[in-house]
């Protein structure tokens, strides 16, 4: 088992022909993941030619529209490279499409159109990862964004965090143990999911016995987050905050990781998650090793 | 700044009064001399200018220069005073506040208005919160007409303003969509005598990735002088790049990880003097030659460094190109490179990318194999 994304996901790339596209379709295809196909207008009825996991040229068609991509492949996920100015079209085609899952890697969108799609999403049947985001992996099923799928496999963990490179930092601490589902949902102020989404899918995924949770400093998102754990979370977290030492008004990279006033900072958000019994670490390698002490008790 | 928040103001039809923006005392007097008189107003991006005796009523064109003068030079929360705002002063009946902004935890917009108390609207919410009324906002409708009067129905606005109110509900909102702005306040939004509504006061906060994408013209609104000269190269060089105030300089890929690595470089030197990191440098992934020699350019053109830490998880990013990005950028350097480096690498073909700065094995390079242990010798060696 696994969250949101598996073995039979057939997954979409929009902006397949694009450079990012290009290179992460042959990552993911290289991952085992099943890519299907791509969606790109002004191309639509070429294809595009990379290898399998096994070396094999694939031949993945290229559409006009995300519903012909559905129609023709059966695709259930889509995931985005298209420059930031475009991404809200293309989200809201992909919704409109009524696709279960959309992960938006592309960084700099503008919030607004974010804050747009969210509020167009509300009520329809798809689920949005990002933007900003690494993207979801569960390795050894799929793939479906930019994590390295050779850092660690399949096993016990789940993994939820903001912040891309600290999932792979964090994946390869407890490669030992193997992952169900890692998921980055994004830097950015308003994302289409949640740490609380997470958290909840890891409840009810039986194959995951441990919940990694990775937040940032700025916004109250570990806050709500503590909140939910401390009512419905059985399983053990582990938690890690990054930013301690920020200083406040100066944004770190991510648009939504801006500490203001006495809000958002990463002690504040360290408390709330132990005040609910969550074991949070001041490091990745503390906080692995966290982790590995509650596994190896399990 | 006020002076640009009143200009994007006038811009979307905002009753404002835009004043004159003057940078010596010599042109505050010559605007006292146009309008009577005057509040000579400190241009800085903060709060609590009044408090700090940023802004003083000048009934003469003198005495608008000699506050002028005092002003102009003076430092807010750290930000130097380089221009003034000559605004005209008003008879001011009532103040009220109003704002919309970006509500991230609801994923949503949300407009705060209140009528009770202007400037110290964070005392009202305090001893009043009944008196501040927050209105959510579907990103996907937005203001209308219709909306805007529900606002100014639910905020109370007075009759004789109310028609007024309604108005520049509907001119604020345009300025937070059509700037992309992720708040738009105004503070005091003030009942002048013979019930006038004006914005006298104002603050815009714009989405920079908006900006980026379809606002070019929001450029002009950086604040270039205030920002610190390796901050100003960084941008220029396209780096993401913040200084701060210790002796570590820091280059790694991904913000999380970078912000991480300022943690674990501050908890190493609690064990090293109390040495700190020196900056925030995100490099992105795919960091070639170029990006890291520009990286390590900046960071060893900060007097304040001692030494340096490259942390870097090859997700994407291949850790032999970081590797020759590494060499590259001594190369490039040179002799200008003269502080040492700690390099820890993982991830992605790493095996090949130690084998490439062993090889080179430069007398400023040390290799360590884990985050941790690379810290504490980045400390240590910025403590000796």
């Amino acid at each position: 088992m696994s969250i949101y994304l598996n073995k039979d996901s057939k997954i979409i790339v929009q902006g397949i022909t694009g450079g990012m596209g290009a290179k992460h379709t042959a990552l993911m295809l290289d991952s085992g993941a099943s890519i299907v196909g791509g969606v790109n207008a002004r191309k639509a009825g070429t294809t595009v030619t990379h290898k399998d996991h096994d070396g094999n040229d694939v031949e993945l068609p290229v559409f006009g529209t995300v519903a012909e991509a559905m129609a023709a492949t059966g695709a259930n996920v889509s995931v985005l490279f298209v420059p930031p100015a475009f991404t809200k079209d293309a989200a809201i085609e992909a919704i409109d499409a009524e696709l279960p899952l959309i992960v938006v890697i592309t960084e700099g969108v503008p919030v607004q159109d974010t804050a747009e799609v969210w509020s167009y999403l509300q009520g329809k049947s798809t689920r949005m990862i990002g933007p900003n985001c690494p993207g979801i992996i569960t390795p050894g099923e799929s793939l479906a964004g930019i994590t390295p799928h050779t850092i660690a496999g399949k096993g016990p963990v789940g993994l939820v965090s903001k912040s891309g490179t600290l999932t792979y930092q964090m994946m390869y601490e407890l490669r030992d143990f193997g992952f169900s589902t890692a998921i980055g949902i994004g830097g950015d102020p308003i994302v289409g999911t949640t740490h609380i989404d997470a958290l909840q899918a890891f409840e009810e995924d039986p194959e995951t016995t441990l919940i990694v949770m990775i937040g940032e400093i700025g916004g109250d998102a570990e806050e709500r987050a503590a909140a939910y754990i401390k009512d419905n979370i059985t399983k053990p977290v582990v938690g890690y905050v990054a930013g301690f030492t920020a200083p406040e008004g100066k944004t770190m990279g991510h648009a939504g990781a801006i500490v203001s006033g006495s809000s958002g900072t990463a002690a504040a958000k360290k408390e709330a998650l132990e005040a609910v019994g969550v074991k949070v670490g001041k490091t990745p390698s503390e906080t692995a090793a966290l982790a590995r002490e509650i596994l190896q008790s399990l | 700044m006020e002076f640009q928040a009143k200009q994007l103001f006038a811009k979307h039809g905002v009753a404002v009064t835009e004043g004159i923006v003057a940078d010596t005392p010599e042109e505050a007097k010559a605007a006292a001399e146009q309008l009577g008189v005057v509040v000579v107003k400190a241009q800085v991006k903060a709060g609590g200018r009044g408090k700090a005796g940023g802004v003083k009523l000048a009934k003469t064109p003198d005495e608008a220069f000699e506050h002028a003068s005092n002003i102009l030079g003076m430092e807010i929360k750290g930000l130097t005073v380089n221009k003034v705002l000559i605004a005209p002063a008003a008879s001011i009946e009532e103040e009220y506040y109003f704002s919309f902004l970006l509500d991230r935890s609801n994923r949503q917009y949300l407009c705060i208005a209140s009528v009770e108390g202007g400037v110290e609207i964070e005392e009202v919410a305090k001893t009043n919160p009944d008196a501040v009324k927050q209105i959510a906002i579907d990103p996907g409708a937005g203001v209308d007409a219709a909306k805007a009067r529900a606002i100014a129905t639910e905020a109370a606005f007075p009759e004789p303003v109310f028609e007024q109110a309604v108005e520049m509900i509907l001119a604020l909102w345009k300025v937070f969509v059509e700037e992309d702005a992720t708040l738009v306040e105004v503070n005091p939004l003030a009942r002048l005598a013979g019930d006038k509504l004006e914005a006298l006061d104002g603050k815009v906060s714009l989405d920079e990735n908006a900006s980026e994408v379809r606002h070019p013209d929001h450029e002009q609104f950086e604040d270039k002088a205030a920002a610190d000269p390796l901050e100003a190269k960084a941008k220029a060089l396209g780096l993401n790049y913040v200084k701060l105030d210790g002796a570590v300089g820091i280059i790694g890929n991904g913000a999380g990880l970078v912000m991480s690595t300022l943690d674990v470089v501050a908890y190493a030197g609690e064990h090293h003097g109390g040495v700190k990191p020196a900056n925030f440098l995100d490099i992105g992934g795919g960091a070639n030659a170029t990006v890291m020699a520009n990286g390590l350019d900046v960071i060893l053109h900060d007097a304040q460094v001692k030494s340096v830490f490259v942390n870097v998880f090859g997700g994407i990013t291949a850790c032999d190109e970081v590797a020759n990005g590494i060499v590259g950028a001594l190369d490039i350097l040179g002799d200008e490179a003269t502080k040492p480096l700690v390099v820890r690498l993982d991830g992605n073909n790493v095996e090949e990318g130690r084998r490439i700065l062993n090889e080179r094995n430069h007398p400023l390079v040390t290799l360590v194999d884990t985050m941790d242990g690379a810290a504490d010798k980045a400390a240590e060696l910025a403590n000796a």
